[in-house]
């Protein structure tokens, strides 16, 4: 059968839901946060990627290279901040990080 | 024909078990290797969407450096893998239902749609096709000429991206022995040679 | 000139009221009564230099420190002979001032009427400050100013060991102020001023000894007493605005006689309007005056000092009542059922008052129900037309019931504050003058022939004879039966406490004449309950009153008792005489042939020996029935409606229906990021959702 646009969608759809899942279903520490928003970004990629092949264009390919570098950067970013807070607190356990309890 | 759509879903059915695996396991050090997993994955589905480059880049890049970075932290943290999930039943009714309303409103849009006709004549960068140019080349090509402005402008978020990253976590340990060159530099005769005439036999 | 009469007695009161203020100042500069304990010997002296008038200096610093020594608790107040003195003087001033103008309105016919400036002045109504000078009017500023000096005088001596003289001679010439803001009135409006002004001042005098309990549950009594009345008599003013359209004298007098015949509708009836008008103004007299029914604040009201009792419980603020009646003689002259309802609860007054006066054991309260009955009589004779008759007698009564009043008090400060009569006895040769004098003014209350007390009196009781009045008879015969009582209970009272052997010896040795302060006022009172009868007898009673009240007075075409009156049989005429020798001559058997009798009476008729001492149970019959219902319904609506009801629904109710929904919403808040993610994700869900289906996307 011809894998069409909608099956690329589909599994970016997939992906997406999974990654949001990981976002609040998660109990053990915040690193499982920063790997679904990874996730996220993947199905957005995937998905940028899809239409670019089948429409034939490249800006969806160009675009798809921004959000990876910005991805990057955010993971690491968010991995620094991550090892800043850990030297304070000294644990990364979710049910720790309620500061902003209120 | 078949063999496209077999790796299509070796490789979509792959993916998606990675990705339950990395919120589903208990140990972080396994989610980041089934995170890898599911990139490559993800990377296999590029190629066959004929966006070979990204694919490597996908490979290198991401796999490489920034689940490398993930495997670090997660090793270097100190973290207790063995909780059990306690309060995870409590949400999992809601929570599982609210995704799943997500989802279905995605798939929703995904086949009631169809593209229109003028979509065609809108493309702004036509792909070449394959024997003309190879899809590294092409990318090329428009990168460094039309979206020349976002390609600097990634690049300004990964220095400031680097920035950043140092600023948050370097922490100088007292301990630690360094030297300040420019206070070498500047020491001087007067400050640290004394010259005293010294007599035989009378000691300093 | 008239603008001093009535202004000089509120400078003198401003000034007192400023020496009293800075006293208490310096007596308590933290404002708390603990305070100021310490260093009140120099303290108040070095205020009163700064402070005290300048053209009155007084030797204030002697007064101080030996008073200092007599009371060490509390010393008195500073600057006290100043504020004496400058109220004296100037109350002084302003009664000569009267009496000349008594003689230039009377008899020189120089009606006046002095505009100060306008007051309000919105739409449809006009009032000014105004004095309205005429008879009646300058006969009132003669009975006011002279009592008042008196008084004032008086009370240098009587309240010769207060410490809070300067407050006291403040509130006494205020409420001379007041009385007289009253009196020349020119329109409802300033005569409701004064009317009021009395009313507070009279329950600051009651209250003057605030430390007491009694004292303040009378004042609030009588201001509460009082305001039912003024209640009645804003009625009366707003109902004279509603049917002329204004409140100046001149324009509703005017406007009277046109009045005759409308209705206003009243609580669903249609009631003639100037009965109407008359009988809610009336009733703020009955008030103001202690007529029957609303008299219950008068006999409490002796808590005060004596020489307020004498001023205001005497002759100024219960008359005030009486001259109300008289200055608005236009508008009763035409409305004859009020008048039959003024004679009808005039007569009743007099009478009962009189029954309760019989067992009074407290020499002040005696007074008191005597002064009650005495104005029950003027208001027989307001009622059956005769004004100038009852203001006659309120002339008269001043004298003499003041100096019943003033002789009490010289009685009770030798006696060392004892007012109980029982306790008295034979103080004849103790305190001469004040026997001689209080005789005069018994004789003049119970109608010797000659006194003053004969002439109006007699005149009363023959006016409610000629009465046409429907209830005229009835008044005739309460009247002249109260003549018996008053002569019964005024001897009764004379014998008690001057006469036979005294009952407390050591009170008794250490009785002592009055100074000279407080005798002068009893001699120039006494004087006056003789003096003031006969020579106007002509221009009150006689034929002279045409032309010395002149328009101050209305008498209606059909009104001819004064005429009448003349024509009376001589067998009526004598009839009080009678009424008061055997009066006296009852109290003399009682008191002294035998003196077993009174106790023996009452011990056989209990029943009416108590019910009679009771006050014929009015004071009880009221706290059923409007002090307890009043109380409880207070109460209800402080609890249930102010503070369940408003409250609740409202600040408090809001207040904590807001703390609720935080307490709701601060769940929201947990400080976990998942929380806070899975928030906008059902965010994202529910917009998705809506504009899929909503209509905007999809």
């Amino acid at each position: 059968m011809i894998i069409g646009l909608g099956h690329y969608l589909t599994l970016a759809a997939i992906l997406f839901t999974i990654g949001i899942f990981g976002i609040f279903l998660n109990r053990k520490n915040v690193i499982i946060i920063l790997m679904s928003i990874e996730l996220i970004l993947l199905a957005v990629n995937i998905n940028l990627v899809a239409f670019a092949s089948f429409l034939g264009d490249l800006v969806g390919q160009v675009y798809a290279l921004i959000v990876l570098t910005v991805a990057a950067a955010e993971a690491a970013i968010g991995l620094a901040i991550l090892v800043a807070y850990y030297r304070n607190r000294g644990s990364i356990a979710v049910e720790d990080i309620n500061l902003m309890k209120g | 024909m078949i063999v496209p759509a077999l790796f299509f879903y070796l490789f979509a059915g792959t993916c998606v078990a990675a990705a339950v695996m990395v919120i589903a396991s208990r140990n972080p050090v396994h989610s980041v290797l089934f995170l890898i997993l599911a990139f490559v994955n993800a990377a296999g589905l590029f190629v066959l969407l004929g966006a070979e480059f990204l694919a490597m880049i996908l490979i290198i890049v991401y796999v490489g450096a920034v689940m490398v970075l993930f495997l670090f932290v997660v090793m270097m943290l100190d973290v207790d893998f063995a909780q059990l999930r306690q309060g995870f039943l409590q949400y999992l009714p809601v929570g599982l239902l609210v995704g799943l309303v997500v989802l279905v409103e995605l798939l929703l849009v995904v086949f009631t749609w169809s593209i229109g006709p003028s979509i065609q004549q809108a493309v702004a960068s036509p792909i070449p096709p394959l024997a003309n140019m190879p899809n590294t080349e092409a990318l090329g090509h428009v990168l460094y000429t039309r979206y020349i402005y976002f390609f600097q402008a990634a690049g300004m978020v990964l220095l400031v991206a680097m920035i950043g990253a140092i600023v948050l976590t370097l922490h100088h340990k007292p301990s630690v022995k360094r030297q300040n060159i420019a206070r070498q530099n500047a020491r001087s005769k007067a400050a640290t040679i004394e010259i005293v005439k010294v007599l035989p036999g009378q000691g300093l | 000139m008239y603008q001093a009469i009535v202004f000089l007695p509120f400078l003198g009161a401003l000034i007192a009221g400023l020496i009293a203020l800075a006293g208490a100042h310096a007596r308590y500069p933290g404002g708390t009564p603990a305070a100021g304990a310490e260093d009140h010997a120099h303290g108040p002296v070095d205020e009163s230099h700064a402070r005290a008038a300048p053209s009155v200096e007084g030797p204030h610093a002697a007064i101080a420190p030996s008073a200092a020594e007599e009371h060490p608790a509390e010393p008195p107040a500073a600057g006290s002979l100043p504020a004496e003195l400058v109220t004296t003087v100037f109350l002084f001033a302003s009664m000569l001032l009267s009496w000349f103008a008594l003689a230039d309105v009377g008899f020189a016919h120089h009606d006046a009427r002095v505009s100060i400036f306008p007051w309000i002045v919105s739409g449809d109504l006009k009032i000014e400050w105004a004095l309205r000078i005429d008879t009646l009017t300058a006969v009132m500023l003669v009975v006011v100013g002279t009592i008042s000096a008196f008084v004032h005088l008086y009370s240098i001596g009587y309240m010769e060991e207060d410490p809070y003289r300067p407050r006291f001679f403040s509130y006494l010439s205020l409420f001379t102020f007041a009385m007289l803001m009253l009196v020349t009135a020119d329109n409802l409006v300033q005569l409701f001023f004064g009317w009021e002004g009395v009313g507070l001042m009279s329950y600051l005098l009651i209250g003057f000894w605030y430390q007491k309990p009694e004292a303040n549950a009378a004042a609030i009594k009588a201001f509460i007493v009082n305001r039912i009345g003024d209640f009645g008599f804003s009625l009366g003013i707003f109902a004279v605005f509603m049917m002329t359209g204004a409140v100046d004298l001149d324009t509703v007098f005017a406007q009277a006689p046109a009045l005759t015949g409308k209705t206003i509708a009243f609580l669903g009836w249609d009631v003639d309007a100037l009965t109407l008008i008359c009988l809610l103004l009336f009733m703020g007299a009955m008030g103001k005056s202690a007529q029957f029914l609303l008299h219950t604040w008068l006999p409490d009201a002796m808590e005060g000092p004596t020489p307020v009792s004498a001023l205001i419980h005497a002759a100024t603020m219960v008359t005030a009542g009486v001259f109300m009646v008289a200055r608005l003689s236009p508008l009763f002259e035409l409305a004859p059922d009020a008048q039959m309802f003024v004679t009808f609860i005039g007569a009743t007054t007099a009478f009962f008052a009189a029954t309760i006066g019989l067992v009074q054991n407290d020499i002040k309260r005696i007074v008191a129900y005597s002064t009650c009955s005495q104005l029950g009589y003027m208001f027989v004779a307001m009622g059956v037309g005769a004004y100038s008759v009852g203001m006659f007698h309120l002339f008269t009564h001043a004298f003499f019931k003041a100096l019943l009043f003033l002789g009490s008090g010289s009685v009770i400060i030798a006696m060392h504050h004892e007012q109980d009569i029982r306790h008295m006895g034979g103080l004849k040769d103790k305190l001469p003058f004040t026997y001689w004098t209080m005789l005069i003014g018994t004789l003049a209350l119970t109608g010797f022939p000659l006194t003053a007390g004969y002439f109006s009196k007699d005149a009363i009781i023959e006016a409610a004879y000629a009465g046409h009045n429907p209830m005229a008879f009835y008044a005739f015969c309460s009247t002249v039966v109260a003549a018996a009582l008053t002569a019964f209970y005024s001897w009764r009272l004379m014998f008690m406490t001057f006469h036979g052997s005294p009952h407390d010896r050591r009170h008794y040795d250490a009785a002592r004449e009055s100074p000279l302060v407080m005798t002068i006022p009893l001699g120039f009172l006494a004087a006056g309950s003789i003096f003031s009868g006969f020579p106007f007898r002509e221009l009150f009673v006689g034929h002279g009153v045409g032309e010395f009240f002149r328009d101050s007075i209305t008498f209606a075409p059909s009104n001819h008792v004064l005429e009448e009156m003349h024509h009376a049989p001589y067998l009526i005429a004598v009839l009080p005489t009678v009424m008061m020798a055997l009066g006296f001559v009852i109290a003399w058997q009682f008191y002294i042939r035998r003196p077993e009798l009174p106790v023996e009476l009452a011990r056989q008729h209990e029943l009416l020996y108590k019910f009679l001492l009771n006050k014929w149970y009015f004071d009880e019959i009221y706290d059923v029935l409007l002090v307890r219902p009043t109380i409880w319904l207070g109460r209800l609506l402080w609890k249930r409606g102010d503070g369940w009801l408003i409250d609740g629904f409202g600040p408090d109710g809001v207040s904590a229906r807001v703390l609720d929904v935080t307490r709701g919403a601060i769940r929201l808040q947990t400080g976990y990021l998942y929380h806070y993610a899975f928030a906008m994700l059902i965010g994202v869900a529910a917009f998705i959702t809506w504009f899929m289906f909503g209509g905007r996307l999809g």
